[in-house]
């Protein structure tokens, strides 16, 4: 036996889709998460419903990375179908748990092999002919358990808290799992060397994903008026809003302080939230690839007609249809630059469950200030996965409502700055005071428009209006940089390479920085959370001799940005960019930037 | 003096800036009955909200209720705008202008869906069967035949704006042409008191691109084949006097969420507007007679609105305060347990 390896390994499962194997594997993920261990489950499955192989892998770290690896030290075979490639997957010196109905040949000797009883097991379970499938998967969890040293009362923490509590399926699902480890214990002989121990890393921490966060985030955020339509993998946003609304926004007669609408289309939802804002409620969508194309349009008239409007963009691989259960962060440039004619937009880029939380409720806050939709761009790894985080922080601000007049307000509006007009830059911001529909004062009221219109919102073809609109806008955009959430700087001592990244690319980053370090490269690190870009940027760039911004897309949109905001610096830029539908891992950034960096 | 209603304002309170719509435009007539209806049913401008999407139509409610809050917003997309809207504030008053391009073409799938949700609004549809402000193309409305004089002539069937109402279940369906203004005004004042969308698919002659006596759309044909269903007399809540002009046995009344009643005088003593069916037959006859029939085609005040539907507080979202829209910071600490 080699030395003994203890929380520092992957797992990755392979089932087939909708067999209700994300059930055993959540479970084997929060059980180790109970245990202390920091861990991540990224689920890589097929855009299908039922049939199609599909795998789950749970990394265990006792340093605390938790970015993708591409290496499995651990793999259990459940699926004929994906049975050859599951063997060969497993790294040399791993170990290859197969379910013993698989009849395949294994030609490996560089690897421990651990058939598992599954049909025996699930006959002597005695468990109704419905649940069999569903039920079968939990024989690894309990194979797994005894084979690894995962604790079973962690395991019946991590089941109560599925079932939600429901003593039924708990009983039935840790009936299998007790017989399973029971089994393994008498049939077989501990042979390989990974071992799974308590530890006390993940004492205080939650465990959630990015779509469950931000849908609370925008619900403490105030979110009101909601139009959605379903689409891969931004659907259970608004899914999870709807399961918590209800729990957290009744007032005080019981009815709903907001409206979720499930519209025909993306046009209608997004529609939908700017029609929201023109009547003074917080309103959101959420989408993702072909979504937010269909909503280039509407965001146009958003910018133009200075509507408040969140949008989530839990992003996707494309374009076209692409890959719609992959992830991507190929959106940016798009985000950014949405619709025809000039725009540009407010974007925000969480990098984590917390993040989109924070970014839940602060995008409402921006989006009003602003009067102009926010982009926030999460993509399907920080939406879907399941990540260790530090708790949600209650907001730590009041909301900001922006320049908003109701009756009471246009008064002392009108003593102060004269005639009201929905345009009118009295602030030398560029941002106007907004009125909305149902303030009852007369004199309130304005014509919104997607057309041409000057400072009191009427129609104007005239040239010299147009440019000192645009112009307006441009300012009201610059103002934006001191209301988005600031880039974080780690600057470490005697580095002088740098690395600009943002979103869900941190863990690989933070983790590619410690192999780089032993490699003796050192780096300073910039994390960008928001667009427009700021001074922290511009000094970042010029502090560093070479700056690798690392992304998931294909062209470098970051880049690219970069070099058109700071052309004289842009020979400092070179781009470290992949999008082949994984998320980064840590390996890659480093070899990347090692070959780079060598040129 | 000028006259003024019961809450004191004159009919100009009701007007808008001066139309750019070609003179003679059935748009302009139609705009004039809105005021009327909006004067005399003593509505506050500034409860009222406009909505348009792309096209002449649309362009229309600049020129009409100046007071009022509206948003002229993008071809074939105002369904949603006025969803979002009028879920902000359930208080206001909805009036959505549209076209045959607007709604029957780019639009159909919002223009369906909002009467699928029933949001209590005016959705008026100014039919002149063809795009005018891109001058002069056949629209799907366009009847078979129809030849304009770039386009060549219509060789597809036209899409019935009435019968895409019905096929969505809408609740309130009707029909009027511009050029008989009585009707069109006691149309627009029951469908402000129903409670649910209200389509009204008026034909409304364009006097530029399709006002050739050959073509439905036109003048000359409305006035020549209008066959109006039964004569409607609106009567408000708060009116109790005109009941003895209606012949008993003649007559139906409906009753609007509000308790105002329409009454309809029935041309057809047969016709009843509250039978899916006899609506659908009506249509379909008078579509194969070549006639356009006028009036209450369809209502069902019963069916709930989308407010009734989602549980919608009474209080109008846009007033909830930081109070009513933030949970407390108690509820937080639950939320991170819950997590895992």
């Amino acid at each position: 036996m080699t030395q003994k390896t203890v929380n520092d390994f992957s797992i990755t499962v392979g089932t087939s889709n909708g067999s209700g194997s994300q059930t055993s594997n959540l479970t084997i993920l929060r059980a180790l998460f109970k245990m202390g261990i920091p861990v991540t489950g990224k689920n890589m499955f097929p855009s299908n419903i039922q049939g199609l192989p599909t795998w789950y892998t749970i990394r265990l770290s006792k340093d605390g990375y938790t970015a993708r690896r591409d290496e499995h030290e651990v793999v259990v075979a459940m699926n004929p179908k994906s049975f050859e490639r599951d063997l060969s997957d497993v790294l040399p010196g791993g170990i290859f748990f197969y379910d013993d109905s698989i009849k395949m040949p294994i030609e490996r000797d560089d690897i421990t092999v651990y058939p598992m009883a599954v049909k025996q097991l699930i006959k002597e379970a005695n468990i109704p002919a419905n649940l069999r499938t569903m039920v079968s998967n939990m024989v690894y969890v309990g194979v797994l358990a005894e084979m690894l040293g995962i604790e079973m009362e962690k395991i019946k923490m991590a089941l109560d808290f599925h079932f939600k509590g429901k003593e039924k399926p708990v009983s039935i699902n840790m009936g299998v799992i007790e017989a399973s480890a029971k089994w393994a214990a008498e049939n077989l002989e501990k042979s390989d060397p990974y071992f799974v121990e308590p530890m006390d890393k993940t004492k205080g921490l939650i465990m959630a994903d990015g779509n469950t966060a931000a849908a609370l985030g925008s619900i403490y955020g105030g979110v009101q008026v909601v139009g959605w339509y379903p689409i891969t993998p931004a659907t259970s946003l608004v899914e999870k809003m709807n399961a918590y609304l209800p729990k957290l926004r009744k007032n005080e007669d019981g009815d709903p302080t907001y409206a979720v609408v499930q519209a025909e289309d993306e046009l209608a939802a997004v529609g939908i939230a700017i029609g929201g804002a023109f009547s003074g409620a917080r309103s959101m969508t959420s989408t993702s690839g072909a979504g937010i194309s269909l909503m280039g349009e509407f965001t146009g008239l958003a910018y133009f007609a200075e509507m408040p409007i969140v949008v989530w963009n839990v992003q996707r691989m494309g374009p076209s249809t692409g890959l719609p259960t992959r992830t991507s962060q190929g959106d940016l440039n798009q985000a950014l630059y949405l619709s025809h004619g000039d725009t540009k937009h407010i974007v925000l880029l969480p990098s984590s469950a917390r993040e989109c939380f924070e970014f839940g409720w602060k995008a409402f806050d921006i989006a009003e200030r602003m009067q102009t939709p926010v982009f926030v761009l999460s993509d399907l790894d920080l939406g879907q996965n399941q990540w260790i985080s530090e708790p949600f922080d209650y907001p730590d601000a009041p909301m900001d409502r922006g320049k908003i007049l109701w009756e009471d307000d246009m008064e002392s509006f009108e003593a102060e700055h004269g005639k009201w007009g929905r345009y009118k830059d009295v602030d030398g911001d560029g941002i106007p005071y907004r009125t909305v529909a149902g303030n009852r004062r007369e004199g309130s009221s304005y014509f919104a428009r997607g057309t041409g219109h000057d400072a009191y919102a009427n129609y104007s073809e005239a040239p010299d209006v147009w440019i000192e609109g645009m112009n307006r806008l441009v300012k009201k955009y610059e103002t934006a940089e001191q209301y988005v959430p600031e880039a974080i700087v780690d600057n470490v001592d005697g580095a002088s390479v740098g690395i600009i990244a943002y979103g869900s690319t941190d863990p690989a980053i933070v983790e590619a920085r410690d192999l780089l370090a032993a490699e003796g490269v050192k780096t300073n690190y910039l994390r960008l959370r928001a667009l427009p870009l700021t001074e922290t940027v511009e000094k970042f760039i010029k502090e560093n001799d070479v700056v690798f911004v690392v992304e998931m897309n294909h062209s470098g949109q970051l880049r690219e940005i970069l070099g058109v905001e700071y052309p004289a610096l842009s020979t400092k830029l070179v781009s470290s960019a992949l999008n082949n539908g994984l998320s980064l891992t840590a390996e890659w950034i480093r070899d990347d930037i090692l070959a780079k960096k060598e040129n | 003096m000028a006259r003024t209603n019961a809450i004191g304002l004159e009919k100009n309170d009701y007007k808008g800036a001066p139309t750019t719509l070609c003179q003679g435009c059935g748009h302009n007539s139609i705009l004039s009955q809105i005021i009327a209806a909006t004067y005399e049913m003593d509505m506050l401008p500034e409860d009222i909200v406009k909505f348009s999407g792309i096209g002449c139509s649309s362009k229309a409610p600049t020129y009409m209720l100046s007071r009022s809050f509206g948003f002229n917003s993008l071809h074939g997309r105002m369904p949603s705008i006025a969803t979002g809207a009028l879920l902000g504030d359930r208080t206001l008053t909805g009036i959505a202008m549209s076209g045959d391009g607007d709604s029957a073409s780019i639009g159909m799938g919002q223009f369906k869906h909002i009467m699928r949700r029933n949001i209590p609004m005016v959705y008026i549809v100014a039919n002149n069967g063809t795009y005018g402000l891109t001058k002069g193309q056949l629209s799907a409305t366009s009847e078979v035949g129809l030849t304009l004089k770039k386009q060549g002539t219509n060789l597809l069937q036209p899409i019935d704006i009435c019968m895409e109402a019905m096929a969505s279940n809408a609740t309130f369906v009707a029909r009027s042409f511009a050029g008989d203004p009585k009707q069109v005004k006691t149309l627009l004042k029951a469908a402000l008191r129903h409670n649910g969308t209200a389509i009204i698919d008026i034909i409304s002659p364009c006097v530029s691109f399709n006002n050739a006596d050959n073509s439905m759309h036109s003048y000359g044909w409305g006035k020549a084949h209008e066959n109006p269903i039964h004569d409607l007399t609106f009567i408000p809540a708060r009116d109790e006097i005109t009941v003895e002009d209606f012949e008993e046995g003649t007559s139906q009344d409906v009753t609007m969420h509000d308790g105002s009643v329409i009454r309809l005088k029935k041309l057809d003593k047969d016709y009843d507007p509250t039978s899916r069916a006899a609506a659908v037959a009506m249509l379909e006859e008078a579509a194969s007679n070549q006639e356009l029939v006028t009036g209450l085609i369809y209502i069902d005040p019963e069916r709930p609105s989308f407010y009734d539907v989602m549980g919608m507080s009474k209080t109008p979202l846009n007033r909830l305060t930081e109070t009513d829209l933030r949970p407390a910071p108690e509820t937080m600490q639950e939320i991170n347990d819950a997590m895992f």
